[in-house]
């Protein structure tokens, strides 16, 4: 005998039309639902606000969690360290001296520099952090790459911020609860960072990819990127100031440069938010007159 | 009565339990997203969805067809995906479950399988579109190892389903 079918009561007339009325409600709710998804296309600010109330409901859940097991996430590290350890350490101190020296390099650099700021009279403003918070969950089953941070609009965060950790650019706030907030990564698909390399400027657009690289597109066609360039945030259109570093190449493809984030998410305990950076308005045009002159 | 001597047949299990496990355990799995981890790549399988589909696989007339609604919406809550994706996917799901009910009365384990990981890939590749289309812009290769791994631990699931089965007519 076949199993009886639950959606074939019989001769009921009750349990029919109770059938027939969960069919109903099932179609009318995934209509509702088609036009939730729609708000999220069409009224994106709408929908976010939507989500960040709930957010701010489930953000302590994996807060606590985090503090428990803060201490358990790097064993398999530190475990791994154990291994080739002398070669290791050997390949470190060379690595440590070379950067030593650097490091002396960079100081006589920052001198310099801040002399010829001085002479050229330029102010330069140290950015204050608006708060510094943990980065409690992300969503690792959705093909988006946000993360939740553990500070909300109760601490100064706003929609649009940058989250820079302390490798690097992280990505920026989305959306904003009252304790929590919602972080686009720059590895998200739906993220581009204006980027340039730092030895020479040479703009690009980062691109994330959804898989924890970024894709390099130059905005000029005569540059090529190697990998191991690094690239830092430009400042142009706002939002990132410039100088965060955001990635570095790793090989050349068909549809640009691949990059990996400087700023590894996976193992960030704390990132800071800044205030959304301006670009200052251009100088004022000068006097034809007064250029001829010079 | 005293402990350990209530009567072990003829018992009636609480109505309570009988709902409240199933529903409780789909919810545990959408919560496993919170699990403190900030991943770079979608890995993690949609245990909620799973977990749903394992136990009705096992029960077969245990949810009604709307019951995906409210557990979509909870699932909605945690994912990260649009608001509305989970309802609107999951109760499509139930809707095509119950048409597959209709061709094939006599199923086996792994004919139940196939159709749970069709139906879990389909959710996951509908629901990057979804994504895609209010801002993200993913390419679905990158889907394909969280499909390959959510089918591998479905038959895990529909264990813990089987025991979660025992667990709520003795509760």
């Amino acid at each position: 005998m076949a199993p009886p079918s639950p959606r074939r009561p019989g001769f009921s007339r009750r349990a029919q039309y109770g059938i027939f009325a969960s069919y109903v409600i099932a179609v009318a709710g995934a209509g509702f639902a088609l036009l939730l998804v729609l708000t999220a296309r069409f009224d994106p600010n709408g929908h976010s606000a939507l989500q960040s109330i709930l957010a701010d409901m489930t953000s302590p859940i994996s807060s606590a969690a985090r503090s428990a097991l803060a201490s358990t996430g790097d064993v398999g590290e530190s475990i791994g360290a154990y291994f080739d350890a002398a070669s290791k350490n050997k390949a470190m101190a060379k690595e440590l001296a070379a950067s030593k020296r650097k490091l002396i390099d960079a100081d006589v650099l920052r001198q310099e520099n801040r002399r010829l700021k001085q002479l050229l009279g330029l102010k330069t403003d140290a950015i204050q952090p608006i708060t510094r918070a943990s980065l409690v969950s992300s969503t690792g089953s959705s093909s988006r790459r946000y993360a939740t941070l553990s500070a909300g609009a109760s601490d100064g965060v706003a929609n649009g911020q940058p989250v820079v950790g302390p490798d690097g650019l992280v990505g920026r706030v989305v959306s904003v609860g009252r304790v929590s907030a919602r972080v686009l990564l720059i590895v998200d698909g739906g993220n581009v960072t204006p980027v340039k390399r730092s030895v020479d400027g040479a703009p690009a657009l980062a691109i994330g990819t959804g898989d924890g690289r970024l894709i390099l597109r130059p905005l000029t066609s005569d540059v090529q990127f190697k990998p191991g360039d690094i690239f830092v945030t430009s400042g142009s259109g706002g939002i990132y100031r410039p100088g965060i570093s955001v990635a570095r190449a790793i090989d050349r493809g068909r549809e640009g440069t691949k990059a990996r984030p400087m700023a590894d998410p996976t193992r960030l305990d704390y990132a800071e938010v800044e205030p959304i950076y301006q670009t200052p308005p251009p100088p004022a045009p000068s006097q034809i007159g007064e250029a001829k002159e010079d | 009565m005293a402990r350990g001597y209530e009567p072990r047949l003829n018992r009636v299990a609480s109505r309570w339990a009988l709902i409240g496990v199933p529903a409780l355990s789909v919810m545990l799995g959408s919560m496993t997203v919170l699990i403190p981890q900030i991943s770079v790549f979608p890995l993690l399988p949609p245990f909620g969805l799973l977990i749903l589909l394992a136990w009705r696989m096992i029960v077969r007339d245990l949810w009604p067809v709307w019951a995906a609604l409210p557990l979509g919406f909870f699932d909605d809550i945690f994912s990260g995906q649009p608001l509305g994706s989970a309802m609107l996917l999951w109760t499509l799901v139930f809707l095509v479950l119950d048409i597959f009910d209709r061709w094939m009365m006599w199923r086996d384990f792994r004919q139940d399988w196939a159709i749970a990981g069709t139906m879990v890939a389909v959710v996951l590749l509908v629901g990057l579109a979804i994504a895609d289309s209010s801002g993200g812009n993913t390419s679905a290769v990158v889907l394909l190892p969280q499909i390959i791994v959510s089918i591998l631990i479905f038959p895990l699931m529909v264990r813990l389903c089987a025991r979660l089965d025992v667990l709520r007519w003795t509760l």
